[in-house]
């Protein structure tokens, strides 16, 4: 095709037809699925002239609502991903025992436990929360946007550029091998030379700039724009764990980003942080990787308490028992999560003292963690609970988490975890932690949350139903991973010897296919609610008997959220509204002031995807060209006077009046 | 393939009675892992060395202190979500009682007794079983012998098997290791490439090995048999399959050992560890009778290859306050990382295109023991033909051996777009 093959490299770099995989079978069925699927969707989306809507209502969008449930349904859908690798490890896994080899060869295994875990953390997790966080938070201080609406807008799809860039890794080139954190010297480019661990870095990079931007948004949003009269002590427990959390982001995110660009000046340029000779050190890469790794659970699983403690009080009738108590315990929290991270490494041969402090720090964390557990215990004592969804996850929380707690404390104690570090049972801990404290706190978010975003509830039937597969899922498949963690088994392993691990993995893989229905009947219960809607609607705004402010409006909330500022005198503010007689004023109403849409933030954020691409594949005139766009769209962006606009207040009367009229209807 | 690397666990039920003393605690102990089905298999729950046992130890001690707080509090979820049902009209309902200073003061202060008491725990635990300190008992009441010499093991972690050099006997020996029961052993830890961890579960907790670096760990057998050990730490495609038999012997069978490897006959010099240090995987057993003088240190300094410059000179010159004078030679000299793409092997970690292999494709790593991919031995991935055929657009040198042209990691190698 080339004949001359500098110019096929001066042209498409390191890129060839090689880097297709249509050899795999695997991932040729990967992709003719998901290229149907998005034929089937692109192809939809055209027949039902669905573009300018899209554009204009979505991908354009300003508003923190758009914003927060784009980020959600980004999530879900990475948690489709990265659960198929989970799914294809765990049954390599069980297959791989004694003399059979499994179906998936080390290289190719490799690259599917470094992918689970980096898209579960940043492309699953990480939107989830920010998109709960986003929609949620300023309706609950009773504001009208982010501090920053374009930034918010920008942020998102620079998290969906990093997931799209490492997407691509599955189709075009291979993703990194060197795990989830890209351990140094492993990701050097001496050991990992080709694209894997450049994927791996840009996909992060790009993602991590949204995720740092939106971090120093929503803090300015909870610090500045707080309704009249609510004070830092009358701030709902979600916005104060949503604060704490960006205040985490935004102080170990820059580590992050520095750490990964100096791990790619070792690749790029051939410098020497991180590589064993000429004075490098993988200790040091280590040290940084987790200094933003540990603080950054914390970024997760704070506004899962949160939505915990929201949940918790509103199903019980009853405030959040210990608020102030609840408060601290946040803050102190998200002050020691910093001062731990050396407990991954307890086995790197630092001396007894140092791995003492860092063991005794991280078990200080399992104080204020305690004091919030025994919050929501007696949250419910003396409460009127009610099960409905969003409730039946915090009974299945609480059990979980603190089992997991004990066995975090447990690897914080340095010579235990000498044992037992590395292992399964940590990987059973994590997940223990992870799913059982965020995910099962973003799912209950999500039951909780959803009628307030689109009008009508969930259906209940099919909600239990996800909440007792992911339960019971999940103590089948990590229970024996405990065990044979106990059994000195070793995490990332693509095979093993010893045909008595088999049966313990034979049950974990039955497991992961009960968590799979838990997310089927989660996914059938969106289509079985949006088909049921109208039995299912709820005209009140208020469906479950709220507390706070986000149920004050109508659901979902007008573009405006609250036509007049509400003043806050409780802390359960609705509550104290409702339970003080609070009437809607009907007249007075004034033009209100709007940001308006701009695509400047899906430009910029597609200009960074095609630069990371580029710089994956070493496509040097790419990279200069995007970058050299980025810059200019940048710029161009700031001169961009039309940013906002005013809803005429007979539209704000317009809409008022329908929704007193839809209160008035069910009245 | 050899047996004694993957042996069946030898040792009968272990006995819980001399390292609990505590009947409680081996009532609870033995609860917890009767209800786990495991048994015996369960290495870190039984294992065979007093280092390990301590550690176990301290595993359930941790455990049973902190279930104190842990079963309550799941009782009282359980209690509680049922008794305050909404449909339950006995159970009081006060939507105000949302403080008790009493009940604030308790609920921080049982975790704070808990913790206080195990990081009391953790502080003495950490520096008793610091792996870097020398063992001062073989065993409870069993101090050190006075007589008894610790026995000295240099560990080096290669891509994917283990070198065990034994300086007190001149010998060495590849995947398999052996040692005297109740005789303490002084490891000295460390790696060729990239990092992984030393771990012998039935032994000791694990320590990392890295390359140019030293770590130490000390540690004691008390029973004799065949066990198993591994690395802990994800190191590249031969990861899973890089373990290594323990064989704790009585000190007659050591001395056999000793014999047994001084009669093999072959010598571990430079060039052999050079060769030795490729990466390969399922490397059999393997015994050198003699080691090349300073071979170990020559590992750690990162300069076996000839010419290559150890480490501390490196320290030793930049202390001096460092040289202008051949200093583009003494980095080539220093040069260690890219020793691999300058012979041809693949790295541990390389991917598409500088791996050569297709994307995600059941070719094998160069290293790795070429798996049997028919339906006889399980594999059901196996292409029926050879990838990259017909391809003739791939880059030169694509499909065999790292792509050179690509890798700006060679300085020397001039850059190309």
């Amino acid at each position: 095709m080339f004949s001359n093959v500098d110019l096929q490299q001066l042209i498409f770099g390191r890129l060839s037809l090689e880097a297709i995989p249509y050899h795999e079978p695997i991932l040729l069925v990967t992709f003719a699925v998901v290229a149907l699927g998005g034929i089937a969707l692109l192809g939809a989306i055209t027949w039902y002239g669905k573009w300018g809507y899209l554009w204009h209502d979505w991908f354009t969008s300003v508003d923190h609502k758009k914003i927060g449930i784009m980020y959600v349904v980004l999530a879900i859908v990475m948690l489709l991903r990265g659960f198929a690798d989970a799914v294809m490890m765990i049954t390599q896994k069980a297959l791989s025992v004694g003399a059979s080899e499994g179906y998936l060869p080390p290289h190719h295994y490799d690259q599917v436990f470094s992918a689970h875990g980096m898209i579960m953390i940043f492309f699953m997790a990480m939107p989830f929360v920010t998109g709960i966080m986003n929609y949620i938070m300023p309706l609950q201080i009773g504001a009208r946007d982010v501090a920053f609406p374009f930034l918010n807008n920008f942020s998102f799809w620079m998290t969906a550029g990093g997931a799209v860039l490492t997407m691509m890794s599955l189709f075009v080139g291979e993703f990194s091998r060197a795990t989830w954190l890209g351990f140094a010297p492993l990701s050097g480019a001496a050991y990992s030379p080709g694209v894997g661990v450049d994927y791996y870095i840009w996909g992060l990079q790009i993602a991590g700039v949204g995720t740092t931007l939106s971090g120093i948004n929503l803090i300015a949003t909870i610090v500045k724009m707080r309704a009249p009269g609510m004070t830092m002590m009358k701030l709902p427990v979600f916005c104060w764990t949503t604060l704490a959390s960006n205040a985490i982001i935004v102080t170990i995110f820059p580590v992050l980003t520095a750490t990964l660009a100096l791990l790619a000046l070792d690749r790029y340029v051939g410098t020497h942080f991180f590589t064993n000779d000429f004075g490098g050190n993988s200790m040091m890469y280590m040290n940084l990787i987790w200094i933003w790794g540990h603080p950054e659970v914390y970024v997760l699983i704070l506004p899962a308490f949160g939505i915990f403690s929201e949940v918790t009080s509103t199903f019980c009738s009853k405030r959040l028992f210990g608020y102030t108590s609840m408060v601290y315990a946040t803050m102190v929290i998200a002050l020691v999560s910093w001062l731990v991270w050396l407990h991954h490494f307890f086995t790197m041969g630092a001396g007894p003292t140092v791995n003492a402090f860092f063991g005794i720090a991280s078990m200080i964390i399992s104080i204020p963690t305690g004091a919030k557990v025994f919050n929501w215990l007696f949250t419910m004592y003396r409460g009127k609970i009610r099960f409905e969804t969003p409730f039946i996850w915090v009974v299945g929380f609480i059990p979980t988490f603190v089992i997991g707690g004990l066995t975090g404390v447990l690897l914080a104690v340095p010579p235990a975890d000498f044992v037992v570090h590395n292992s399964l049972f940590l990987v059973a801990h994590f997940h223990n932690v992870i799913i059982g404290g965020v995910v099962f706190g973003l799912l209950a978010g999500v039951q909780y949350w959803f009628p307030k975003a689109f009008g009508y509830k969930l259906d209940p039937f099919w909600g239990k139903a996800s909440f007792w597969c992911w339960l019971v899922g999940f103590w089948t498949v990590f229970g024996p991973l405990y065990v044979l963690g106990l059994m000195g088994v070793t995490r990332r392993t693509q095979h093993f010897d010893d045909p008595s691990v088999q049966p313990f993995l034979t049950v974990a893989a039955i497991g992961v296919f009960i968590i799979a229905a838990g997310i089927l009947a989660f996914l059938i219960q969106l289509l079985v609610s949006y088909l049921r809607r109208d039995s299912l609607r709820d005209l009140t705004g208020d469906p479950w008997d709220g507390r706070t402010l986000e149920w004050a409006t109508s659901s979902p909330p007008p573009p405006y959220n609250f036509a007049f500022t509400p003043v806050v005198h409780d802390l359960d503010a609705w509550w104290d509204m409702k339970r003080r007689g609070f009437d809607h004023p009907m007249e007075g109403f004034k033009p209100i002031h709007m940001p308006k849409n701009t695509g400047a933030g899906v430009v910029l954020a597609g200009l960074s995807t095609v630069l990371g691409f580029a710089l994956v594949w070493y496509i040097w005139w790419l990279a200069a060209l995007s970058f050299v766009a980025l810059l200019a769209a940048a710029i161009i962006h700031t001169f961009n006077y039309n940013r906002d606009y005013y809803i005429p207040a007979e539209d704000v009367v317009r809409l008022e009046s329908q929704r007193m009229a839809q209160l008035a209807g069910r009245a | 393939m050899q047996t004694p690397m993957h042996p069946a666990h030898p040792i009968a039920c272990p006995r819980w009675s001399y390292a609990l003393k505590s009947r409680s605690l081996r009532i609870l102990a033995l609860l917890a892992t009767a209800g786990l089905l495991a048994g015996c298999n369960m290495t870190v729950m039984f294992p065979s060395g007093d280092v390990a046992v301590q550690q176990r130890n301290l595993v359930v001690a941790s455990v049973a202190l902190m279930l104190l707080v842990v079963l309550p509090v799941i009782a009282l979820t359980f209690i509680f979500a049922w008794r305050y049902r909404a449909s339950n009209t006995d159970a009081p309902y006060d939507p105000e009682f949302h403080h008790s200073t009493q009940l604030e003061v308790v609920i921080w202060t049982v975790p704070l007794l808990i913790i206080i008491a195990l990081g009391a725990m953790t502080w003495i635990g950490t520096h008793t079983l610091d792996p870097y300190r020398p063992l001062t008992r073989i065993g409870p009441n069993k101090p050190v012998p006075p007589d008894v010499k610790p026995l000295t093991v240099e560990v080096v972690a290669l891509d994917w098997k283990w070198l065990f050099i034994y300086p007190d006997y001149g010998i060495a020996s590849v995947n398999e290791m052996a040692a005297p029961v109740d005789v303490p052993i002084s490891f000295k830890i460390t790696s060729s490439s990239v990092w992984n961890t030393f771990f012998v579960p039935a032994m000791a907790g694990m320590i990392y090995a890295m390359p140019a670096m030293e770590t130490k760990l000390h540690a004691v057998m008390n029973e004799e048999g065949n066990f198993t050990g591994q690395s802990a730490h994800y190191s590249g495609s031969g990861f899973s399959r890089m373990n290594f038999g323990f064989r704790s012997l009585s000190q007659q069978g050591f001395d056999e050992w000793i014999a047994k490897a001084r009669s093999a006959g072959a010598s571990l010099d430079r060039d052999v560890f050079l060769k030795l240090e490729k990466p390969s995987e399922e490397e059999p057993v393997r015994y050198f009778a003699s080691v090349e003088n300073g071979l170990y240190e020559a590992i750690l300094g990162l300069c076996v290859a000839p010419g290559q410059m150890c480490v501390s000179e490196m320290h030793h010159i930049d202390r001096m306050g460092g040289t202008a004078e051949g200093s583009e030679e003494n980095r080539k000299r220093l040069d260690y990382d890219n020793r691999r793409l300058e012979r041809g092997d693949e790295p541990s970690g390389a991917t598409f295109p500088a791996s050569g292999r297709p994307p995600q494709g059941s070719v094998q790593p160069q290293g790795m023991m070429p798996r049997d991919q028919n339906m006889s031995r399980g594999g059901v991935n196996a292409p029926e033909t050879q990838p990259d055929q017909g391809q003739g657009n791939a880059l030169p040198g694509a499909d065999r051996g790292p792509a050179p042209a690509q890798l700006n990691s060679q300085p020397t190698d001039g850059h190309k777009h």
